[in-house]
């Protein structure tokens, strides 16, 4: 029941822990290469539509260009420049050159992409600040010769920053929101994968002492290995505790048969032998013998009820007649010294615990009782309900408990001035009190005080 | 105002401060004036240049003192190419730069002539009455027709372009050497105004035909226009500032203002705070202040020009015949050489032709 | 009375039976579950005693097997287990009572007096001896018209008396049987007891008589 007695374990990681990491891990790594996707694309889409709306200023003012009174002219449309307003409110520069000479605008804009492609771009600092540039070429007549006319137009980025800012914005803003969705269905994946391993210590955690049958439920496939190997091992345990179990009824049959026999036929030689030495040598050869097979059943008694204690097997239990029953069963041995027992049910109480570690208690109890009692004495047992607790009292007419020793009496193997007395009755004792101590109640030893005698009372919470 | 401008001319030589250092100042200033701080002694002194006149200002610029009191302003006026040409090439250190001339402040604006300006005040205003964070508005300023109560009298006061066209044609000698309208090639708002007319219309081109037929007389100033009108000497005049006319009061028995309702263009004054202002901070509360009056209407003692934020005026709202300029780059087309020239040989072959 | 002993080991089950026929009762000793068979079918016995382990077989399924048959001839089981594990199994198997081993014969005689008298009934089981009429079950003696209730040490010592009257028992004997080995009494607590059932007998035609330094018989008419 404690957990003190358990032995430490070395937990090393969590799988939950770590399938939640590499959940949210991963999760990050695709939130990362999503935002770095989406921000390159819309860098790149920021990038053409400034450059597409600069080819079409370029492009109109380069349609504006003509030969008026023998030079080259260009009349920029009002819509060349302002539609580039529209967009943003960035600065604009614009330069046309015709035959290599400028023509207008701005003389020291930096130099347009060498000729190749009609439509050219560039990014150059221009006056303190970066500028895109478009520029666009054609060629017009001029007296018989070609001449090339270049347009350039050009655009500080602040818009295209601040288009690309808020597309930032929002695809961090779904980044993370991604990220914390993935993280949380990553957190409830990871904890839905370990839930079997869950069900599965709560079920092998819940079992019973003596439940040792394999794990049936139905598990995942990755926990099959784990369950088998489990199974092998309660498999390994079942046989092995059987076999023990087998071992100690074959050991106590093996041993206690013969000791019968010895016993027997000593009782037998007894009952033809007249001579009083060897009379009483035989008597003290059957006392050998009861005591040592009476506390062999005592310890086997005990090492039954500590494993049982640690895990009681409850039900509900008629106190009334768990106790009738253990009196039927020592009638006959109260019987043979005309002990009068006497049951006294003032109450049936009902109790939730382990009905035969409470039966071997008050068999111990009771056989004690019989076996300090004088013959043709009387041991009242009484059982009565008090408020939340319930009351075993058992009062013979013995001896009584030695002064100052009684509590002694009850601990294990405790062995005080009467050594051999602790085998037949400390034992006894201490194991109707693991059995109280296991069911949350107390046995408090007295001795009687109108009269000698023995008080033993069993105190149970309901 | 001249005999203001007149009166502060023995000042020249304090301008020496106001320019770039080693350049002696090429540019013409029209007067500088200095408020003097209310507080005595003046911690900061903040140098502003305006294409208005000081008389039209002065109420904005003592407000402002009331506020701060150990600022000295010193309000210099000059048209609005000499202020492009002050502060665009002869780096001349004025701490606030106010024009009309919307396409000048854009240019400057665009050219890197400014400095930036953000403040609470600023994230207030609506995108199309600033640039950049650079260039704000703060009035919309109609163009408008004065005319004269007694040359028109008898006549039906016209309404649009098309009136006034049919008016000038049906009575040549009536308005012969009567009208008035500003010299383009002089005036950097006469020509944001012709060349925003241009685009809105052809009846553009014809009105310059036949008041240039008439003998039109050009002029540099909206006042002096007005002044003309009053005194009879103009009949009408074309494409003068509304708020000028309206701020003339005395002259309302005298004048007409005329919205045309074709289309009215409307300019947007605006302020900026030049690359090389020593106050910039200064600066920045100074053109607070101005955004404050025009949008919280305030009292027209303090705020003789038309609040931005007049609904009726508002850019997209009200009136469908308002065009409201737009600040942005398109303003430097006209700006541009060969489409000036271009612009201006149209214009004199139109007007001139004598 | 009829004991049939189902019990390998030879030694305890010759002791046992010898025990019992020195009180007069027929003994059958099986060392196996098949020989026990054989003796079930032929004879008719009052009680079984079983031994649990055994050569051929658990006592545990002859025990089951036993009470299919419905055969309700009562049994005691012999077990060498821990008192109270072995219980459950028994009493639910349908053992009447069990004994651990080793007894002593008197527990063993008190277990199967206990078990017959639960299963008398009406059967009568009084043995008669002059104008005595002792029943060992119910524990009681009738004098003529007048009937005593016999304490257990009276009775067992009665039925040693009666099972060879005119035998003498030495009081060390009578002491052995009547006695625990564990309680140290002197051989002439037995007087107090051959006191009383002197005192019981009273106004019958037999009599316990003293044999000065021996010990003492029964005396019948």
């Amino acid at each position: 029941m404690s957990e003190q007695g358990e032995p430490s374990l070395v937990v090393s990681g969590s799988i939950r822990r770590r399938l939640a990491l590499l959940l949210v891990g991963s999760a990050s790594v695709l939130t990362a290469v999503l935002f770095a996707l989406v921000h390159g694309f819309a860098r790149q889409l920021a990038q053409e539509s400034q450059d597409s709306i600069l080819t079409a200023s370029a492009t109109s003012i380069l349609d504006s260009a003509a030969v008026e009174n023998g030079e080259i002219t260009v009349d920029i449309p009002y819509a060349a420049l302002s539609m580039l307003g529209n967009v943003s409110d960035d600065r604009v520069f614009y330069r046309v050159a015709a035959g290599g000479s400028f023509l207008t605008g701005y003389a020291d804009l930096p130099a347009p992409p060498p000729q190749g492609r009609p439509i050219g771009f560039a990014t150059a600092p221009y006056k303190g600040e970066p500028v895109r540039m478009a520029t666009a070429r054609r060629s017009l007549t001029l007296a018989g010769r070609p001449v090339e006319i270049v347009v350039s137009v050009a655009q500080t980025l602040t818009g295209r920053a601040r288009t690309l800012a808020r597309i930032s914005r929002v695809t961090l803003g779904l980044g993370v929101g991604f990220f914390l969705a993935s993280a949380a269905l990553a957190l409830l994946a990871a904890r839905a994968s370990v839930r079997p391993l869950d069900r599965l210590a709560g079920a092998v955690s819940r079992r019973g002492p003596k439940d040792l049958r394999p794990v049936s439920a139905p598990v995942p496939s990755e926990m099959v290995p784990l369950v088998r190997a489990l199974n092998r091992f309660i498999e390994r345990l079942r046989i092995s505790l059987t076999r023990s179990e087998e071992l100690i009824a074959e050991a106590a049959h093996r041993v206690r048969t013969p000791l019968a026999a010895v016993r027997s036929q000593a009782e037998l030689v007894l009952r033809r032998v007249e001579r009083p030495e060897n009379r009483r040598a035989l008597r003290e050869m059957i006392r050998a013998l009861d005591e040592s097979s009476r506390a062999a059943g005592q310890l086997l008694d005990h090492a039954m009820v500590s494993f049982r204690t640690d895990h009681l097997e409850r039900s509900r239990i008629d106190l009334a007649a768990l106790l009738g029953e253990t009196v039927a069963r020592l009638r006959p041995l109260a019987d043979l010294k005309d002990i009068t027992l006497e049951l006294e049910l003032r109450d049936r109480p009902q109790l939730s615990g382990d009905s035969i570690l409470l039966q071997s208690a008050l068999h111990n109890l009771l056989d004690n009782a019989i076996k300090y009692s004088p013959p043709e004495s009387t041991i009242r047992i009484a059982l009565e309900q008090a408020g939340a607790q319930t009351r075993i009292i058992l009062r013979d007419e013995g001896p009584g408990f030695p002064a100052r020793n009684a509590e002694r009496l009850t601990r294990r193997f405790a062995r005080g001035e009467n050594a051999a007395d602790t085998v037949g009755s400390g034992l006894g004792l201490t194991i109707a009190r693991e059995v109280v101590q296991a069911h949350g109640g107390r046995l408090l030893l007295a001795n009687r005080r109108e009269r000698s005698g023995a008080c033993v009372t069993l105190l149970l919470p309901s | 105002m001249r005999h203001l401008a007149a009166a502060i001319i023995g000042l020249w030589s304090a301008l020496a401060g106001l320019t770039g250092p080693g350049t002696a100042p090429a540019f013409e200033i029209e007067s500088l004036t200095r408020f003097p701080a209310p507080g005595g002694r003046p911690a900061h002194s903040l140098r502003v240049i305006s294409n208005a006149d000081t008389a039209l200002f002065s109420p904005i610029v003592l407000a402002f003192q009331e506020r701060h009191p150990s600022v000295e302003v010193i309000y210099t006026t000059a048209s609005s190419t000499q202020l492009m040409q002050a502060l665009a090439e002869e780096g001349a250190e004025f701490d606030v730069a106010i024009s009309s001339a919307m396409d000048l402040q854009i240019k400057l604006a665009n050219d890197g002539f400014t400095r930036p300006h953000r403040s609470a005040l600023t994230a207030r205003l609506p995108s199309w009455a600033r640039w950049r964070d650079h260039v704000f508005a703060f009035t919309q300023e109609p163009a408008t027709v004065v005319i004269s109560r007694a040359a028109f009298a008898g006549l039906e006061v016209p309404r649009n372009r098309e009136d006034i066209i049919t008016l000038l044609r049906a009575h040549p000698e009536r308005f012969r050497g009567r009208l008035g309208t500003y010299d383009v090639r002089t005036s950097g708002l006469g020509y944001l105004f012709a060349t925003q007319d241009s685009r809105q219309s052809e009846t553009f081109w014809r009105l310059i035909e036949v008041m240039g037929g008439l003998g039109a007389r050009l002029y540099c100033c909206s006042s002096d226009m007005i002044e003309d009108v009053a005194a009879g000497q103009l009949a009408l005049a074309y494409n003068v500032l509304g708020s000028y006319a309206a701020a003339r009061s005395d002259l309302a028995d005298r004048i007409i203002v005329i919205e045309p309702e074709d289309f009215t263009t409307v300019m947007l004054r605006s302020a900026l705070i030049p690359a090389r202002a020593r106050n910039p901070e200064l600066a920045g509360k100074f053109i607070d202040h101005l955004i404050r009056l025009s949008w919280e209407r305030a009292d027209p003692q303090s705020y003789p020009f038309p609040p931005i934020g007049d609904g009726d005026r508002q850019a997209g709202s009200g009136n469908p015949a308002l065009r409201p300029i737009r600040l942005g780059p398109g303003m430097l087309v006209y700006l541009d050489r060969l489409k000036r020239r271009r612009f201006l040989r149209a214009w004199e072959a139109a007007m001139l032709r004598e | 009375m009829r004991f049939l002993l189902i019990e390998d080991n030879a030694r305890l089950a010759g002791a046992v039976s010898d025990g019992l026929r020195l009180d007069g009762h027929v003994v059958d000793v099986a060392p196996d579950l098949s020989t026990a068979d054989e003796f079930m079918k032929t004879g008719d016995y009052d009680l079984i005693l079983l031994d649990i382990m055994l050569p051929d077989g658990d006592g545990r399924s002859f025990l089951k097997a036993h009470r299919e048959r419905q055969d309700d001839t009562p049994v005691i089981v012999l077990t060498a287990r821990s008192e109270v594990s072995d219980r459950v199994g028994m009493l639910d198997l349908g053992a009447d009572d069990y004994l651990m081993k080793p007894f002593d014969f008197s527990e063993l005689e008190a277990r199967c007096r206990a078990v017959l008298r639960r299963r008398a009934g009406a059967a009568d089981n009084r043995r008669r001896f002059g104008n005595l009429s002792f029943d060992p079950l119910a524990g009681t003696l009738q004098v003529a018209d007048r009937r005593i209730r016999l304490r257990n040490r009276e009775l067992r010592l009665l039925e040693v008396l009666l099972a060879a009257p005119g035998r003498i028992h030495s009081k060390a004997r009578l002491a052995d049987r009547l006695f625990a080995y564990d309680e140290d009494v002197s051989e002439n607590a037995i007087e107090v007891y051959v006191a009383r059932l002197r005192k019981h007998l009273a106004g019958a035609d037999v009599t316990i008589e003293t044999v000065r330094g021996l010990g003492y018989r029964l005396v019948g008419p």
